[in-house]
């Protein structure tokens, strides 16, 4: 997924796409691409601002920031948030169907798509004015653009109803008829919103049909909104999951389906059940995963995996002046936060003082612990200095996760973290899979105020409670029993 | 009046419902009556107020309320938009859609027969002209409202551009009808683009109270701007058009046609050449129109009417497509315009008032918008139908000689028209016919055409 090897075959590419109404954040900081001669569907629970990133791609809105890039075969680039809504489909190729299906009802099937030629048409026809005078060249595109409407309603299944008012169409028929018409435009992406909406199973099996014939019979890349799963993970060949305006997956149909983040936003889980969906879906290797960091691709704060920043961060949450998602909204972000408690679990359950640090780690890891890694780190403490560890989630860049990992390697107060030379530093990173991240967080500046009994702002919020910590009363510095935090343990 | 005949038609078949709707029309009636007939004021000898009652022509006008709206609704029963096609016979119906594809060539070429027929008769004549000049404004106002489905009250200000336009450049500068004629056509659609700039963004009803405002100011500045349009005095003395410079229809000149053509000199020759000359005007714009709707630019109009949103998804420019479809409408107006002024020989700002432009908007909506034949049927209907009714000397024998039917022409014609709404919602020719088939052309149902929105 790395975007600037795949610059060449990436149809399109959605860059740090935000789109605000007023308060409210329908899409925060999004980036995707899309591959050329693929199927990609974006998916998500309703309103998670599909539709929203579909009208930015297509003109109808014009984001907030980000850039949508889209790379045509001839080697052309678009800017498409910088085109006129008309000029997309246009110019750049790129057509559109609607969720609620926009025919032109009382036109015939044949004009319909006539007049999804009218660009070409109307070139053809002297901008009206040979074709008033009826020259030869108008009638030979009359007669082109005749045969192209013949082929895409015998791709649809659609030519004996060619006479027939678009609005007098089944259902099935209209959807089908509104992506022949935007074929006839000759687009090099077609963006298709939720396609298979209110199809039975017949209907939705011939457009899967139309859909991998449009693929492998005409290049055009195609990018789908869809809720019917046997659509998406039958036809296409990338899909990026979206949950309140911030992509929460990104993957092969089969990535997508195991991974508890999709499956938690999808089924709508509970509080309680998210821990249920975690060991039903996830083993250890999922909830490890669910620690690696941030993609580069994805940009800062696309996963909302810990660490990534909750939407909270990046739209600026911080001075409460943001309408935004609240908290514990986001079932995907459950799953994080309870990932990240159940792994920390076992380190902060025994908050008895005495117990040493060799308890509080899972048994695996407790060995591996103090004997074969971190040699990196200098000031490595066998066990937290009277047997209370300072709640380092106050410092910020370390969650709940990190903490565990820190206490791992010995590292239970801030003053131990204060005290890092460079080498540690690297050391620390090397063993967290992070890059650069310490430094460009200043734990170390934090950690010395914080060992001095200071407070930094981040850690103001974390004792406030509005930054949810694996610790009851973040003010103690001592590790106290696991607050089911709802939203990104990281921090 | 329109909720209580949902309701009756949901449960149609009820008696009490129909003494429901017939009571509450009563009763709305009394109300309404019994102060604007029931008392009858005036002023007396002394300046002082005197009245007297008249509850006998109330209690006679609420019956005929009542019994009215019982007949009405048992009508809509009978010939109501929805069970229209049940109760007419088969055999009625395939003579009707014969008639029908007949009703055009037919409706030509009696069109073409006119000043033959009555080459003698001034009167009628003088009315075909109009109902022609009628026709075409329509045909002109269909493009702009029946394709492209944007709502456009002020649609005679095209008309007084065209008619101002050739009245102030023949009498200043002595120029020909036949250069000020597309002159005309031009400055009215460079107008019509002028107008339909500002109100792009405009949908529905405030695009029509826009283009109504525009309406009205360029009426108002042709009442103001007196040095230029000599106020509401007008301009008189606007020459009379010339057979293409060859012949001309003034007794003085030496190129007079009776002259020419060594014939005897009539004051109807002028009237025979200006039939043909709107009726040509009237079939170029039909020509335009036809040929337009098979382009793309036309099939864009009517995708615009029925989805705007669409449209841009297709890569429309809306922006150019609507102006298109203004400044082509206003031409029209202006072509009429000038053919006016001609005619008439004096413009003043007089006849260029909304009432104008609401007759035409009803001539399109009364046709079926977008149907041309429908529109000419419109025309004749309300611009022939209006002067027919002067003709009511008949009804003296009813109701004494004391009658005079022309004060009730227009409440007849507003009846007529509430009528004919009732019976056909979408016009005269609700069905549109397709610009384009594969196998066989079928005229599209009313049901599933859009009205625009603006």
């Amino acid at each position: 997924m790395n975007a600037t090897t795949q610059m060449n075959d990436a149809i399109l590419q959605v860059d740090h796409l935000s789109m605000k109404f007023g308060g409210l954040v329908a899409i925060g900081d999004l980036s995707f691409t899309a591959r050329r001669g693929e199927i990609t569907a974006l998916i998500g629970p309703n309103g998670a601002g599909k539709t929203t990133v579909f009208n930015c791609i297509t003109g109808f809105y014009k984001p907030s920031e980000g850039m949508i890039t889209l790379n045509r075969a001839d080697g052309s680039t678009y800017l498409l948030e910088r085109l006129p809504n008309h000029e997309i489909p246009a110019r750049a190729k790129v057509a559109r169907t609607f969720q609620n299906i926009r025919l032109f009802s009382g036109m015939t099937l044949l004009e319909n798509l006539l007049v999804a030629q009218h660009n070409k048409l109307m070139k053809a026809s002297g901008y009206t004015v040979l074709g008033l005078f009826g020259f030869s060249g108008y009638r030979k595109a009359s007669a082109e653009s005749m045969e192209l409407a013949r082929h895409w309603l015998e791709k649809a299944d659609l030519v004996d109803r060619a006479d027939d008012p678009a609005g007098d169409l089944p259902y099935g028929a209209q959807r089908r008829l509104e992506i022949a018409r935007a074929m006839c435009t000759g687009p090099e992406l077609l963006c298709l919103d939720e396609p298979a909406a209110g199809l039975n199973p017949k209907e939705s099996a011939a457009l899967n049909e139309l859909l991998m014939d449009i693929k492998h019979n005409t290049g055009t890349s195609i990018l789908l909104i869809e809720h019917d799963m046997s659509v998406v993970m039958q036809i296409s060949d990338h899909v990026v999951v979206l949950e309140y305006g911030r992509k929460i997956s990104d993957g092969n149909p089969q990535s997508v389906r195991t991974d508890p983040r999709v499956i938690a936003a999808y089924l709508g889980v509970d509080d309680e059940e998210v821990e249920t969906v975690l060991t039903e879906v996830g083993d250890e290797d999922v909830i490890e995963q669910l620690d690696i960091g941030p993609d580069a691709a994805h940009g800062p704060g696309t996963s909302s995996s810990y660490l990534a920043g909750p939407v909270t961060d990046t739209v600026g949450h911080s001075d409460g002046e943001r309408v935004t998602v609240s908290k514990g909204a986001s079932k995907a972000a459950q799953v994080d936060a309870r990932a990240a408690t159940v792994v920390s679990k076992p380190v902060a359950k025994p908050a008895a003082p005495a117990k040493p640090a060799a308890k509080a780690a899972p048994k695996k890891t407790a060995a591996k612990a103090p004997a074969a890694k971190a040699e990196g780190i200098s000031n490595r403490l066998a066990a937290p200095r009277g047997g209370k560890a300072d709640n380092l989630t106050r410092i910020k860049g370390i969650g709940t996760v990190n903490e565990k990992k820190l206490n791992e390697h010995g590292i239970f107060h801030f003053d131990q973290i204060g005290a890092w030379k460079k080498a540690d530093v690297e050391a620390a990173e090397a063993y967290l899979a992070f890059d650069g991240r310490i430094a460009r967080e200043e734990w170390v500046k934090q950690a010395k105020l914080l060992g001095r009994g200071k407070d930094t702002e981040f850690s103001r919020r974390v004792d406030a409670g509005k930054v949810a910590t694996s610790h009851a009363s973040a003010k103690t510095t001592g590790a106290a029993k696991p607050v089911s935090g709802k939203r990104g343990g990281g921090k | 009046m329109k909720a209580p005949s949902i309701n009756t038609a949901k449960t149609a078949s009820g008696i009490p419902a129909l003494l429901k709707t017939a009571c509450v029309n009563a009763l709305i009636a009394l109300v309404l009556f019994s102060l604007m007939v029931g008392v009858r004021t005036e002023a007396g000898s002394d300046g002082q107020l005197t009245y007297w009652t008249r509850f006998g022509e109330v209690a006679s006008l609420v019956a005929a309320v009542f019994g009215g709206s019982i007949v009405l609704e048992l009508l809509k029963q009978w010939i109501g938009p929805s069970g229209a096609e049940k109760l007419v016979p088969p055999a009625v119906r395939s003579g009707m859609s014969f008639v029908g594809s007949y009703l055009a060539p037919a409706l030509l070429i009696f069109t073409l027969l006119v000043p033959v027929i009555f080459y003698d008769q001034r009167y009628i004549l003088d009315l075909a002209i109009l109902v022609l000049t009628y026709v075409m404004l329509g045909w002109g106002l269909n493009v702009v409202v029946g394709l492209a489905g944007l709502l456009d009250l002020g649609y005679v200000a095209f008309y007084a551009v065209g008619a101002y336009s050739y009245a102030l450049l023949a009498t200043n500068f002595g120029w020909s009808f036949w250069i000020c004629l597309p002159l005309a056509g031009v400055l009215a659609a460079f107008w019509g683009v002028l107008l339909g700039f500002p109100v792009l963004r405009l949908r529905g009803d405030y695009l029509a109270i826009v283009t109504l405002a525009f309406g009205e100011i360029i009426r108002l500045v042709l009442i103001n701007w007196r040095e230029v349009t000599n106020g509401s005095a007008g301009i008189s003395g606007i020459p009379k058009v010339s057979f293409f410079g060859l012949m001309t229809f003034n007794v003085s000149d030496p190129n007079y046609i009776a002259k020419v053509l060594h014939i005897a000199t009539s004051s109807a020759y002028y009237k025979i050449f200006l039939y043909y000359l709107i009726l040509g005007l009237c079939l170029l714009t039909a020509f335009v129109t036809i040929r337009l709707r098979r382009l793309p630019v036309g099939r864009a109009w009517e995708a615009l009417r029925e989805d705007e949103i669409a449209c841009r998804s297709l890569g429309i420019n809306t922006t150019t497509t609507k102006l298109t479809a203004f400044a082509t409408g206003a031409m029209f107006g202006g072509f009429a315009g000038s053919f006016f002024a001609a005619r008439q020989g004096f413009v003043s700002p007089e006849s260029f008032v909304f009432l104008e432009s609401a007759i035409i908007l009803a001539i399109v909506v009364l046709g079926g918008m977008g149907s041309l034949v429908g529109i000419a049927v419109a025309a004749m209907v309300m611009i022939g139908g209006t002067e027919a009714l002067r003709e009511l000397d008949f009804l003296k024998q009813i109701f004494g000689p004391d009658f005079t039917p022309e004060l009730y022409r227009m409440l007849l014609f507003g009846m007529a028209m509430v009528i004919v709404m009732l019976w056909k919602p979408r016009g005269f020719v609700g069905s549109r016919e397709p610009t384009a088939f594969l196998k066989e052309r079928r005229a599209v149902s009313s049901s599933f055409t859009k009205e625009g929105h603006g």
